[in-house]
């Protein structure tokens, strides 16, 4: 490959990663008062906010009431100074509705949506900064809105991407392994019972490496997990710890 | 001056995010604002406590967020090379854009944050379209042919009263810490001209923002006006005056917004609330922006991390 070279002789990719290491991730659930369940995630230099509606009654058009279950309603949109170069619209272009197709998929497949027939659960998420994996990014921010939101779910669930470059399996992609053309694979992965609620790969890869890039995709999943479970632990304490504070005064 | 009263219409407080009050909610308010004590203890001139940031998203030139109560905004401004108007060949131009976005409220899922956010959009244009406010020649490269455009982004995350104020600091603020890089224009013997980025990122021009107005939004509930109201105090007004002032005191624009109607007297009586409320504000944004530049490295990002 010309120029960059995303992995090291040494075994060190362009921002100084191990081949199976993730970026930094930092959270913190219930950012807004207004909506039911918020949460900001930012992992590395990718940023997005979750928002959480609902359960409601359905909104617009009753022709779309289940009557065994939850209607999850998603819309994935990304600002438009999120991107190097400036986007002309925030939602309604060709990637955004097929994020907002692969989110409604997935949370259909984790929240207990049998529990709330005849209701709604909007999940709406926005990319603020983008510099790769944008859809496991709006994926783990979007669980921990849910979860702020008291929503009950089968699990967490934990996206991750994972690359395949020089015969080594890479996770979690950063811009500049994205756009480097390489196969890319997005998984979304239910880490306690390893089910996998979303699968997706872009470009070709040799059916023999295939197990191995899942094999690192869902590790990093179960890696984002363990930082997710954490976040969800101390935002409880805090809380608990405030209301606390409150019973005794 | 400039006179813009839009009576009738389709009210703009409609739009947003409504709370339904009850009778004796609206009076217990009403009653407050007469006394000169609102429901949360401030006075009629008091704002809400303001938390500003400024460079939030590191992939803008520049970029701010406000937030006023419960009211979120983050703006971003991106720099773009363009051709100069027309009609102004010798200055660049102000492009905005504000997306209501589904985050503030699910009425604004898909399509239904447009009509708002084309609304405020519009505003800022007209607020902007003078050169008082901006030095809009300092963003001409070369005259007729090439000059910075600067995309104006507003991304409305929470919706808590108040819109137009909090948007317009953000503004504001995003335009303080805007860095555009340096461009030499070079000439070779044949005349041609070629434009060199400076790619040293500390080489770059900023913008003058002292007379950059603000937006005082002035909402009439019973006989007297507040700012800064809250989405309650919002839905017992019946009628607001929005005017945009600069630092020192002028007027810029000015509009009405609401389904009542407002009497010339009190119009006037809100305009003096106004330029003394904007005088203040200017001051102490900033003052803040200017400590917030003075910390520099050391400065502590918080973002939504807190």
């Amino acid at each position: 490959m010309a120029g960059l070279e995303l992995l090291s002789d040494q075994g060190y990719r362009v921002d100084g990663r191990k081949s199976g290491e993730l970026r930094k991730i930092q959270a913190r659930m219930g950012v807004f008062a207004q909506a039911d369940g918020s949460a900001y995630m930012e992992q590395g230099n990718t940023k997005a906010l979750a928002v959480v509606y609902g359960p409601h009654e359905i909104r617009g058009s009753r022709a779309k009431t289940l009557h065994d279950r939850a209607v999850v309603n998603c819309q994935y949109s990304m600002a438009t100074f999120s991107t190097g170069e400036r986007k002309r619209r925030p939602h309604g272009d060709r990637t955004s509705t097929e994020m907002t197709m692969h989110l409604k998929q997935t949370f259909e497949a984790a929240i207990l949506t049998q529990l709330y027939p005849r209701c709604q659960i909007d999940i709406y998420v926005q990319i603020l900064q983008a510099d790769g994996g944008n859809y496991c990014t709006c994926v783990n921010a979007a669980t921990l809105a849910v979860i702020d939101a008291g929503i009950p779910m089968r699990d967490y669930v934990c996206a991750s991407s994972a690359g395949f470059i020089e015969d080594t399996p890479l996770a979690d992609l950063s811009y500049v392994e994205e756009a480097s053309g390489g196969p890319q694979l997005a998984l979304a992965l239910l880490p306690k019972s390893d089910q996998i609620a979303l699968l997706e790969m872009n470009s070709r890869l040799h059916e023999d490496h295939l197990d191995r890039v899942i094999d690192a995709a869902s590790k990093a999943c179960k890696d984002v997990y363990a930082v997710l479970d954490q976040v969800v632990r101390d935002h409880l304490q805090e809380v608990t710890a405030l209301i606390g504070d409150r019973g005794s005064a | 001056m400039t006179w813009r009263a839009r009576i009738g219409g389709r009210s703009l407080a409609s739009s947003m995010a409504s709370v339904v009050l009850s009778e004796a909610e609206k009076v217990y308010i009403l009653h407050g604002v007469q006394d000169d004590l609102r429901t949360d203890g401030r006075g009629c001139e008091d704002y809400r406590g303001v938390e500003v940031e400024t460079d939030v998203v590191s992939n803008t030139t520049g970029s701010a967020r406000v937030k006023i109560g419960h009211t979120d905004v983050l703006v971003g401004v991106k720099a773009e090379m363009g051709t100069p108007k027309l009609e102004r060949p010798t200055e660049g131009y102000l492009e905005f854009f504000v997306d209501c976005s589904a985050n503030a409220t699910p009425e604004f899922e898909g399509r239904g944050g447009e009509e708002l956010g084309t609304e405020i959009a519009h505003m800022l244009y007209k607020i902007f379209d003078n050169k008082s406010s901006v030095a809009l020649e300092s963003l001409c490269i070369l005259p007729s042919e090439h000059c910075w455009v600067l995309y104006v982004d507003v991304l409305l995350l929470e919706c808590g009263g108040n819109l137009f104020d909090t948007i317009s600091i953000g503004v504001k603020a995003a335009l303080f810490n805007t860095r555009i890089p340096k461009v030499r224009v070079l000439e070779d013997d044949e005349g041609a001209k070629d434009l060199e980025l400076s790619d040293d990122p500390y080489d770059c021009m900023r913008l003058n923002v002292e007379h950059v107005p603000c937006i005082v939004t002035l909402s009439r509930i019973g006989h007297r006006h507040v700012v800064d109201a809250t989405l309650q105090e919002e839905a017992c007004s019946l009628a607001s005056l929005l005017i945009a002032v600069t630092s020192k005191g002028t007027l810029t624009c000015m509009r009405k917004i609401g389904k009542g109607s407002l009497d010339p007297e009190s119009i006037f009586e809100m305009i003096e609330t106004g330029k003394r409320v904007a005088k203040f504000l200017h001051v102490s944004l900033q003052n803040v922006l200017n400590q917030e530049e003075s910390l520099g490295k050391k400065r502590q990002k918080i973002g939504f991390l807190r």
